[in-house]
């Protein structure tokens, strides 16, 4: 029998290692991706608890997640052009003017 | 089909979100207005956005004579007093900041037209966070802020170092918003609904659940995401580069409008969603507030940089904020709206200042390049004098009225350790306003500064702060009233 | 049965989850992540949450991995040779844990909600989920639906402002 926990279980552990990424790679289109696996994890809790409770509500929310996810993508992903058009990398430890 | 329509239209009304309405409209229109005009002619569209935001002004000023709390949309927004009051800091952080903005983008050359309608959005998402009431409605308000701004942050294309305050501010908000998503997450694991109001109810009929150990999870990592957007100590990190290399009037924008709007959804989340736990996050914020404002005190002394030393002042000023919140009393809330109005009128007047006095690329806004800037021209200079001794805290200005009433709370709460660290912390904080004001006025100038112009827009903004600065601090009384019948 | 099949998925998510951290080349995370999303989409199945399932495979799968993918095209980091980062590894490992252990928390003392509402398994089976989730945008969700078409539309501008060359 699957229950609730199995599911939130594995959310924290894909959560945790999204944010293990983020802080350990250098690669700033990476870091999205880790990114990216976070809030895929917090939809996932948020898909289960929301089938758990019986209420729309946590669905909904996943809804705009992917909204927002989608809006950050187009506009992340523009600045990281921007910044290698400039620079010719995307490289954190590039980030020199201004220390990381 | 025809009573889901109706069950649709049951729940909207209009008047609960009227001035985020009007803005959105005119961003829209702004950005029309924008395609069909010439290249590098921005002027006319600084101004309309102008009106745009006196119109919303005229909207917020009727929902505040009008005392009814206005309900909609399913008990996603309430237009209450504390959100109108918060609506009058965006709109004030808005204005000022769209007045200095319209010079600064031709000397730098960047006039792009989408960045007014831009700020008009993040406003407009300012005034979500500020009136949501669920924390969906919040997080989406929050997001259109965001987005919006770092797009402003990274807005000179060619300038490597607004490309990486951007970059930076980008890959920094996203992950806080991973985290601030999963607070949410664990919150509606525990009450089974994301309105705000009704988590508080739930929480105070199951005391069983405030043992739960997501309950208090969802509350920390909740926390932690809206501690990123107010730039709290451990969580501060990306402010000084971002502010340092966002366009100036974006950094001035930036660290009034959006952090009170990420201050006002925190406030309403503890104090609604979250009542039954305020031992807990009082302990917690306790211990950041002093962290904050220490750390935040202690780097700016060390800044040559006038911006980034401003930047991190800016982070000791949110740990003022936060004082009022720990003591979560009458005084210390109102006097959390106070401050935040009061900040929004001398940082952005103290930013106005440097603004003029830069040249393009601002290189010289270092202490050296101030030297002798009081003499040779007197009218800035005694308005930035005005404005430091307001972030000072001195008397007569409005930081002092700010500091008086956020510490007085504190200490009517019995936190008086609390408010005497922060009192503390605004001695060590003389040093570095000073020390710009000793270069003003006690160094031989090196420079003529004839490159300074004196913009309408720019000058009108200053007169603005310079009023409501000296208004705040000396008779404070009446904006205080509408700030106590503001908190709930 | 149900429950092998969730440790195989669960497997399968983690592993690829751990390869979207570690793997050197960003082609390569892509593709990893890529299988995250996949067999999340498995899991809104077995969740009676088809529709998110759609969305998910078409947005993230779709759309957004396609970005993440074309950029790296673009810049041209498929064949750059990473970095071996290590920075902050200790802090992360640390915060990492935390936040698994609050997972284990999860597990053995925390405890969801009791409420339970009116939606069940057979229901959406016999409405329809997307039904019930339209019915729900448009009726409860409707001031967040007409932000995130705000939102769309300053992300659109915003993308276009920065990636263009000229003024």
């Amino acid at each position: 029998m699957i229950t609730i926990n199995h599911y939130l279980v594995l959310s924290a552990v894909l959560f945790s290692l999204g944010t293990f990424g983020v802080l350990t790679r250098k690669n700033a289109i990476v870091i999205f991706m880790c990114i990216e696996l976070m809030l895929n994890a917090v939809n996932l809790s948020f898909i289960s608890l929301s089938s758990h409770l019986g209420n729309m509500d946590g669905q909904i929310f996943v809804f705009f997640v992917m909204t927002v996810a989608a809006a950050e993508a187009a506009v992340g992903l523009a600045l990281m052009i921007a910044f290698f058009r400039n620079r010719e990398s995307i490289a954190v430890d590039d980030f020199s003017l201004l220390k990381w | 089909m025809e009573n889901l329509v109706q069950a649709a239209l049951a729940n909207v009304n209009f008047s609960a979100i009227m001035p985020s309405l009007v803005l959105v409209c005119f961003g829209m229109a702004l950005l029309l207005i924008g395609v069909f005009s010439r290249r590098g002619r921005t002027t006319h569209i600084a101004w309309i956005s102008i009106i745009g935001l006196v119109i919303t002004g005229i909207y917020t000023y009727i929902d505040w004579v009008n005392p009814e709390t206005q309900f909609g949309f399913a008990g996603h927004v309430a237009q209450d007093n504390f959100a109108v009051f918060f609506n009058i800091i965006f709109i004030a952080a808005a204005g000022l900041t769209i007045l200095i903005s319209d010079d600064y983008l031709k000397r730098e050359g960047y006039p792009i037209s989408e960045y007014y309608a831009l700020i008009l959005f993040s406003t407009a998402g300012a005034m979500w966070m500020a009136s949501g009431t669920d924390l969906m409605t919040i997080f989406l308000g929050l997001e259109v802020l965001s987005i919006s701004l770092y797009v402003l942050a990274g807005m000179f294309r060619n300038d490597v170092r607004s490309n990486e305050a951007g970059l930076k501010y980008f890959l920094l908000g996203a992950f806080s918003t991973g985290f601030l998503l999963y607070g949410v997450a664990l919150l509606y694991g525990v009450a089974g609904t994301t309105n705000v109001a009704d988590i508080g109810m739930y929480l105070s009929a199951h005391k069983a659940a405030l043992g739960n150990p997501m309950t208090i999870a969802g509350m920390v990592l909740l926390s932690t995401g809206f501690m990123f957007k107010i730039a709290i100590v451990p969580f501060h990190m990306w402010t000084p580069d971002v502010y340092q290399g966002a366009p100036t009037p974006i950094t001035a924008f930036m660290s009034a409008g959006p952090k009170a709007a990420a201050i006002a959804a925190f406030l309403r989340i503890l104090m609604f969603g979250l009542p039954e736990l305020h031992a807990e996050w009082g302990a917690m914020l306790w211990l950041l507030a002093v962290l904050t404002m220490t750390v935040g005190n202690f780097i700016a002394i060390s800044q040559t940089n006038i911006k980034r030393m401003l930047a991190y002042s800016s982070i000791a000023h949110a740990g003022y904020a936060l004082v009022g919140l720990v003591a979560a009393n009458e005084v210390g809330l109102s006097g959390i709206l106070y401050y935040m109005l009061a900040y929004t009128f001398m940082n952005i007047g103290a930013f106005a200042v440097l603004i003029l006095a830069g040249k393009q690329g601002e290189e010289n806004l270092t202490l050296d390049g101030f030297a002798g800037f009081g003499y040779k021209r007197p009218f800035l200079g005694v308005a930035l004098c005005v404005f430091l001794f307001s972030l000072m805290g001195l008397p007569p200005t409005a930081g002092f009225a700010g500091k008086f009433y956020v510490f007085a709370g504190a200490v009517k709460a019995g936190y008086i350790w609390l408010a005497i660290i922060g009192v503390l912390n605004s001695a060590v904080s003389l040093y570095y306003y000073l020390r710009v004001m000793v270069y003003m006025y006690f160094r031989e100038p090196t420079e003529d500064y004839s490159w300074i112009s004196m913009p309408v827009g720019a000058v009108i903004s200053i007169v603005i702060a310079l009023f409501g600065v000296l208004y705040l601090g000396l008779l404070p009384d009446c904006v205080m009233e509408m700030a106590k019948m503001s908190i709930f | 049965m149900e429950i092998m099949y969730f440790y195989l998925l669960a497997a399968v998510a983690v592993a690829s989850g751990f390869m979207v951290v570690t793997c050197k080349s960003p082609v390569n995370n892509a593709i990893a992540l890529m299988m995250t999303f996949v067999c999340l989409a498995n899991f809104y199945v077995m969740l009676d949450a088809p529709f998110m399932a759609a969305i998910q495979i078409m947005v993230y799968a779709g759309a957004i991995l396609m970005l993440i993918i074309f950029t790296i095209m673009l810049l041209n980091l498929g064949t750059a040779v990473a970095r071996k980062g290590s920075h902050s590894v200790v802090w992360a490992t640390v915060l990492a844990l935390l936040i698994a252990m609050q997972g284990y928390f999860v597990i053995n003392r925390g405890e969801v909600s009791g409420i339970t509402g009116e939606i069940t398994g057979e229901m959406v089976k016999k409405v329809g989920h997307t039904e019930l989730i339209a019915k729900s945008l448009f009726t409860d969700f409707l001031l967040p639906f007409e932000i995130a078409s705000i939102l769309l539309l300053v992300a659109i501008v915003g993308a276009v402002i920065i990636a263009k060359k000229e003024v």
